[in-house]
């Protein structure tokens, strides 16, 4: 007999703990959408801010302040970042970007590390993870914070793209890079800014897959749980992120209790990536992205 | 003699004299360390990096999943040695290579339908598969409960490569066939396709390149070669091997050597392979000698990340064309010295 109330648990818990797979996710979109790069380095930001965070809490710094100066830290990352490595690449390959950030990625993880040292450091955002029943379906507080996080900055970053004038750049250096150049924006600005965005996007999921996982380094190997989100999204969509992360994360669940044991358990390192590339062999663009279309 | 030809000749005499000291010089006066430390596994990752080289830089089709093509290889072998004992040891290294090749296939076929960043995930599906797999099921690893394997020895025609130097040798013969293999495909009409389908696919499918055939066929050689590479990784350099020594890091590893080195450059493989070996051992005496009980295992791992790191991005940007375009403008100019001894430039 098919247990309906449990199959209905893992699909609620994998439902929202997909949130957290679209809080990275959104992270490279924002990149992506403005500077076509396929930010690598997004899961080593995320480990760099959650590290710098835990180690200013334990050395005294007050909660708030904490989040400030990380703020500030992944600001300053985000300018040098544009400066140091991606002004010197304009008009490279999309690949040749990516593999910058590639490298890019083991300077933030190796940095991290050196400074902060290795160790795992607890993280407690004050939330408890007691679990409660709606209808007979237990559902974690954690995660419904998460998405209620999530929910948020969304939120703000749509009104942020809507009403004010950088939003409205970003925009159209998504649309279109030369045109936006040739009205005289300054691209480097935009994309100073937009990497500051996702080095806060960055801090927001990193405190929460923090708290979740502990901080360590594995933290930045959320990256890998990410991309089989953007590839069934779309690499352009914010929408998608979400809807891939929530999808993703959900059939991961569902494949990791009722799939898994025909093989012996252990299915969800890879579940994910046979998905999102079945479902790219019928849409080769993901769920909302654009179309490319190429010339000869 | 024109200057192409010239150079031609130059480079033949170079390979040449290279060859000769290969052989006939550090067996004999290399020590252990060095061989078994350094040059062979130099040659294993050379080999692997020549593998995706052939994909990445001719072929232009980014793949993250080499170390799966290494433990495939590895894997392959080890099972044809245990289970077919009348297989000859060289067999079973090509029958080790054509599997490779075949799991490669297999995971090229997305490469029909997706381009770029598409592809690049999709091949990470390759990766996470294939360590899970090893682990998973026991039949890979003769039910060994972690999945290790221990190398069996490398035995051709009743003679037996052991010891550090019969090591060093048989991988520096099985490499240079290899790549001698690499070099003449490239050369062929399948070598100018791969290129074609990377400066532009659909121009190239204009003209008359059949694509699928040249995917697959990039994926299946590049597979091959890494999965070969893979052999000499697990049976002569480390002996051995468990899944988890074939991960994500050393898909990067592997990436990394021939950006370093030069993308589109059989050269390049081998120099960037030397860089990553012998880096990390430069580093930590370096590191030893400036800051001494300070400069912990731990530092030295992270700063061999950051160095790393820093130096892709360095490549990438002030020069693209890796160490190998270095190590050209070098050459010419001492070879320019040693044709000119006065230095008058001449109008031509």
């Amino acid at each position: 007999m098919f247990d309906y109330q449990f199959f209905i648990e893992v699909l609620v818990g994998g439902l929202l703990s997909g949130v957290m797979y679209s809080l990275v996710a959104i992270g490279f979109v924002l990149i992506y959408k403005t500077s076509g790069v396929l930010n690598f380095a997004q899961g080593a930001m995320l480990l760099f801010a959650a590290l710098t965070f835990v180690s200013l809490v334990e050395r005294g710094v007050p909660f708030w302040l904490a989040i400030a100066a990380t703020l500030a830290i992944m600001v300053v990352l985000g300018v040098s970042v544009e400066r140091a490595v991606l002004r010197p690449l304009v008009n490279q390959s999309p690949m040749t970007l990516f593999m910058a950030t590639l490298g890019l990625s083991y300077v933030i993880e190796g940095a991290a590390q050196l400074l902060w040292g290795t160790q795992v450091h607890g993280l407690d955002l004050g939330i408890n993870d007691v679990p409660f029943e709606v209808g007979g379906v237990l559902i974690s507080q954690f995660d419904l914070f998460a998405a209620a996080i999530a929910g948020a900055l969304v939120t703000a970053f749509a009104l942020f793209f809507r009403y004010t004038r950088t939003g409205l750049a970003f925009r159209a250096v998504a649309d279109d890079q030369f045109a936006a150049l040739a009205v005289g924006l300054r691209l480097s600005r935009v994309w100073a800014a937009v990497w500051t965005a996702a080095g806060i996007v960055a801090l927001v999921a990193g405190l929460l897959w923090g708290a979740r996982l502990g901080v360590q380094f594995s933290l930045s190997l959320v990256v890998l749980k990410a991309l089989p989100v953007l590839v069934l999204g779309g690499f352009d969509s914010v929408a998608g992120a979400i809807v891939g992360g929530v999808l993703i994360s959900a059939i991961e669940k569902l494949a990791e209790v009722y799939v898994g044991p025909l093989f012996g358990g252990g299915i969800e390192a890879w579940a994910a990536y046979v998905v999102a590339l079945g479902f790219l062999l019928v849409r080769p663009s993901g769920l909302f992205g654009q179309k490319l279309v190429e010339r000869v | 003699m024109t200057a192409s030809a010239q150079s031609t000749v130059w480079g033949r005499l170079g390979l040449a004299a290279l060859l000769i000291v290969a052989y006939g010089v550090i067996p004999f006066v290399g020590s252990n360390y060095l061989l078994d430390a350094v040059l062979t596994p130099f040659l294993a990752l050379a080999l692997a990096a020549l593998g995706l080289n052939l994909l990445t830089g001719y072929a232009g089709q980014v793949s993250l999943g080499s170390a799966a093509f290494l433990a495939v290889g590895a894997y392959a072998a080890y099972n044809f040695n245990l289970r077919l004992h009348e297989l000859p040891f060289l067999a079973s290294l090509v029958a080790a290579g054509l599997v490779a090749a075949a799991v490669g296939i297999v995971f090229g076929l997305p490469s029909l339908r997706l381009r770029g960043f598409y592809l690049a995930v999709s091949t990470l599906a390759a990766q996470f598969f294939v360590q899970w797999a090893l682990t998973k099921f026991g039949w890979f690893s003769n039910n060994n409960s972690s999945g290790v394997i221990d190398a069996p020895p490398l035995a051709v025609a009743g003679f037996t490569f052991s010891g550090a130097v019969g090591r060093y040798v048989f991988s520096l013969t099985v490499v240079v066939v290899a790549t001698l293999f690499a070099v003449r495909l490239l050369r062929t009409q399948v070598g100018r396709n791969f290129i074609a389908l990377r400066d532009h696919e659909v121009a190239a499918k204009v003209i008359g390149v059949p694509l699928l055939r040249t995917k697959l066929l990039a994926f299946g050689v590049s597979s091959f070669l890494i999965g070969v590479a893979g052999v000499l990784w697990a049976f002569a350099y480390l002996r051995t091997v468990e899944p988890a020594g074939f991960n994500l890091d050393r898909s990067f590893e592997i990436l990394f050597i021939i950006i370093i080195g030069g993308l589109a450059s059989v050269r390049g493989a081998f120099v960037g392979a030397a860089f990553i070996v012998v880096f990390p051992l430069l580093l930590s005496r370096l590191g030893a000698a400036l800051l001494g009980s300070t400069f912990d295992s731990g530092v030295l791992e992270m700063s061999q990340r950051i160095v790393i790191g820093a130096l892709i991005i360095g490549f990438l940007i002030a020069e693209p064309r890796g160490l190998i375009a270095l190590v050209d403008r070098g050459t010419d100019k001492v070879r320019r010295r040693l044709r000119r001894p006065d230095p008058v430039p001449v109008q031509s």
